[in-house]
């Protein structure tokens, strides 16, 4: 089966970044993976979003319009998407930033204030990271352990980034946990 | 060297570095603009040449003045860049120049939009400049094929002395997916070049080079065309690329498309497939030579009723499908050019639809 | 006694187009002399430009390169960028340099590639058929400029060589003139200089060279010398304007 998972937010919340992530420890896993940004002018503050498949399967069309799961980081992006997800497929909500529902029952929606955990944790830029976090403890699309992995991968050459970027990740696991 | 997960502009810089291209000029277009971003990072430790242009038609005549010295070079750019290096390629062909050019083709006309495109196929196909002159024109579907086809284009280029095009949309450049780099590595050309302007003293004879497009003389201008059809004949003699899927079956519909689109198709073809409908696609790899016969020899099946010419562009492939099928069997385009791709169930829905 | 004056080696034997009067001719061999002094024929390209110079690679012995109009500073750009050991030089005329070609050749001094422009300044456009160039004169009569340029409409004569001067990268930018040999002998001098600033890989250079067309001025060999003498000259005035040790802008004119 292939999995789509879109995640979007505000330009500079790291969106394409967790995607990056998610896509490379798919692929140490030893799925097919295709990772697709928006790019241009929405990149620079406005509505980001990028989409990851993941697939046993070669991945032919690199065009879906309905992924099977959502990351949504800031409100736009939860109305403009929160409609298009498959049934069965999970949104994750942002909730430090979005007071509303997906307004969907036939989907499973994980609340999860990465926001605030990622600004307890000291480190306000890790939002993503908890978000990203959650969103793998909650799906499983790879084992969490490979999700760390790929996470020190990302950050291992940014100057101290990485400490934080793993106690972000575990803080997002426990909020993923079903 | 295992797979790494790589931007497609990312991995077509790191693809002409390890085919021993260091020579690199380019001027920054979105969504191209991180092969130059990467070229100006890694070049330098290589010992080679990054510079940015002060203009796509300065840095179209960057690449004559390397190549024209008998150096490895390349540079991209996306439509509009590439309309104003148009004239360097016109002149690059003439003078039988060998030098790569990428396009990763964004919507137009006019300055469009920065969303994946492939409107830029008759610019790549047939001319773009002026005069009768010829790119080989290579269009890669993944990121995988677009490091094999930099890698490919450099030797090809240097065989015919002639540009090669690298023909890839905005998705091509702009996604991530696993490559791996072919462990042979292309040796770095010698300067032996017996052509090149680099100085008598590289020669023993001491007949000096000269590198130019000027041909005054009627009957000479007429032989140099003579000559550049001749290569151009060669090529679509032997380097006609393409890629089948589901052709075994008995298919009503061919469906023609290449890129990104051809990708889509692929998937449609599947579903199509599992609703018990057989649908063919061939996938030019190539787009000059365009694989005519192959087509030509596809339509003409008595199970074909229909052939399909589906683009990211208004109808600019259909027509080289056309000329191929030859009337033997019903041509028809289906695209979209906004930059949005249509999806699979777009095309499975419309194929549905076809009157057969 | 031995040869006083020979043909330079780096000049090839063929004859040349250019009409009578024009000092092309007279540039091309100052070059040649001064490639054959360096003794850098078997490492030099040429540039040549689109204009009455356009088949320049037919007047030189050594390797050369043909580009489209204005653009030759770009070729000798990608020539010296992937082949330092080599000397590049452009010959460019003033339709190609300072019209079709100023963004070239601003950018490749501002650059400071390493590299030598030879700039023929005679205010018309020369192999189109004696159209107004940039560098015309106010008043001066022309093909598309029947009643004489109006400036009004046009703007004035553009000076290259204080321009290109006013960049703040380091460079050889000087303006000389072959209507008389008391000039000839100065502007050999510069030219030597500037292949000599690129040999020792110091800067970019460009030499101006004020210079006749009387086939399409419309007028004799001898007319175009005071022509250019009384007319040019007063406006372009001749000298350097920048050397690789001077600071930042203009520091003559």
């Amino acid at each position: 089966m292939q999995h789509e998972v879109m995640f979007a937010g505000f330009g500079g919340q790291g969106i394409l970044s967790s995607g990056k992530i998610l896509a490379h420890a798919a692929m140490e896993e030893g799925h097919q993976v295709v990772w697709i940004p928006s790019y241009g002018p929405e990149m620079r503050g406005g509505t980001a979003y990028c989409m990851v498949f993941i697939s046993r399967k070669v991945i032919n069309s690199p065009v879906v319009r309905n992924p099977l799961h959502l990351v949504a980081m800031n409100r736009p992006s939860l109305k403009k998407f929160a409609p298009l997800i498959k049934p069965k497929g999970i949104i994750l909500i942002n909730s430090s930033l979005i007071k509303i529902g997906s307004g969907r029952d036939d989907i499973e929606e994980l609340r999860v204030p990465v926001n605030e955990i990622a600004k307890d944790l000291g480190d306000p830029k890790s939002a993503n990271i908890v978000a990203l976090a959650a969103f793998v403890a909650r799906s499983n699309i790879v084992a969490f352990d490979n999700l760390l992995k790929s996470i020190e991968h990302e950050f291992i050459n940014k100057n101290g980034a990485l400490p934080l970027c793993m106690k972000a990740a575990e803080a997002g696991r426990k909020a993923g946990l079903p | 060297m295992g797979k790494v997960l790589m931007k497609g502009n990312e991995a077509i810089a790191e693809a002409a570095i390890r085919a021993g291209c260091l020579n690199y000029f380019a001027y920054p277009i979105t969504p191209q603009s991180e092969v130059a971003e990467y070229m100006a990072r890694k070049l330098p430790e290589k010992g080679g040449v990054f510079l940015q242009g002060e203009s796509e038609i300065a840095v179209g005549y960057m690449v004559f003045g390397a190549a024209g010295c008998g150096e490895r070079v390349m540079t991209t750019s996306s439509g509009p860049g590439i309309s104003l290096m148009s004239e360097a390629l016109s002149f690059i062909a003439c003078a039988q120049l060998p030098a790569v050019f990428v396009n990763i083709m964004r919507t137009g006309p006019g300055l469009g939009g920065i969303l994946p495109s492939q409107a830029d196929y008759f610019q790549a196909t047939k001319g773009g400049g002026h005069g009768d002159y010829r790119l080989i024109v290579l269009a890669p579907s993944s990121v995988q094929e677009a490091v094999e086809m930099v890698m490919m284009a450099f030797p090809l280029s240097e065989k015919y002395r002639n540009p090669v095009m690298i023909l890839g949309d905005g998705l091509i450049g702009q996604m991530m997916e696993p490559v791996e780099f072919p462990e042979n590595l292309i040796v770095k050309p010698t300067r032996k070049n017996k052509w090149a302007a680099n100085g008598m003293d590289t020669r023993k004879s001491k007949k000096r080079n000269i590198v130019k497009s000027l041909i005054l003389d009627p009957e000479t201008m007429n032989t140099h065309n003579l000559l550049l059809k001749e290569k151009y004949d060669q090529i679509r003699k032997k380097e006609v690329r393409f890629e089948t899927y589901n052709m075994t079956k008995p298919y009503k519909v061919l469906i023609v498309s290449y890129g990104t689109m051809a990708r889509v198709c692929k998937t449609a073809v599947d579903l199509l497939k599992e609703e018990g409908i057989e649908v063919g696609l061939l996938r030019p790899k190539t787009l000059f030579p365009f694989p005519e016969k192959k087509i030509r020899e596809a339509a003409a099946k008595a199970h074909c009723k229909m052939v399909l010419s589906i683009e990211m562009s208004m109808g600019q492939m259909v027509e080289d499908v056309e000329r191929s099928v030859q009337g033997k069997c019903p041509v028809r385009w289906y695209g979209k050019c906004g930059g949005e791709i249509p999806p699979p169930k777009e095309l499975m829905e419309m194929i549905k639809g076809l009157k057969l | 006694m031995g040869k006083t004056f020979t043909r330079p080696v780096a000049l090839s034997e063929k004859d040349t187009h250019y009409c009578p009067g024009c000092t092309h001719g007279i540039v091309h061999r100052l070059v040649a002399e001064v490639i054959d002094e360096l003794g850098i024929r078997g490492k030099t390209i040429g540039v040549a430009p689109v204009g009455c110079a356009v088949l320049a690679y037919n007047y030189f012995s050594f390797d050369f390169m043909e580009a489209a109009h204005g653009r030759a500073p770009a070729v000798a750009t990608g020539i010296k960028r992937v082949r330092p050991d080599l000397m590049v030089f452009t010959y460019q005329g003033d339709g190609d340099l300072a019209s079709i070609g100023t963004a070239e050749i601003i950018h490749a001094a501002n650059r400071g590639e390493k590299i030598t422009t030879i700039f023929i300044n005679n205010a018309v456009y020369g192999m189109t058929g004696g159209q107004m160039a940039p560098t015309t004169m106010p008043g001066q009569k022309t093909t598309t400029t029947p009643f004489g340029r109006d400036v009004e409409q046009t703007g004035m004569p553009m000076k290259m060589a204080e321009l290109l001067s006013a960049l703040m990268t380091p460079a050889y930018i000087t303006r000389q003139t072959v209507i008389s040999p008391k000039y000839v002998i100065k502007a050999k001098k510069a030219i030597k200089k500037a292949f000599e600033y690129q040999c020792e890989g110091r800067c970019f250079s460009l030499v101006e060279v004020i210079s006749t067309c009387p086939t399409n001025w419309g007028m004799t060999p001898v007319e175009a010398l005071s022509w250019a003498e009384t007319t040019l000259l007063p406006y372009y005035p001749l000298g350097e304007f920048k050397t690789p040790d001077s600071q930042g802008g203009n520091d003559a004119a």
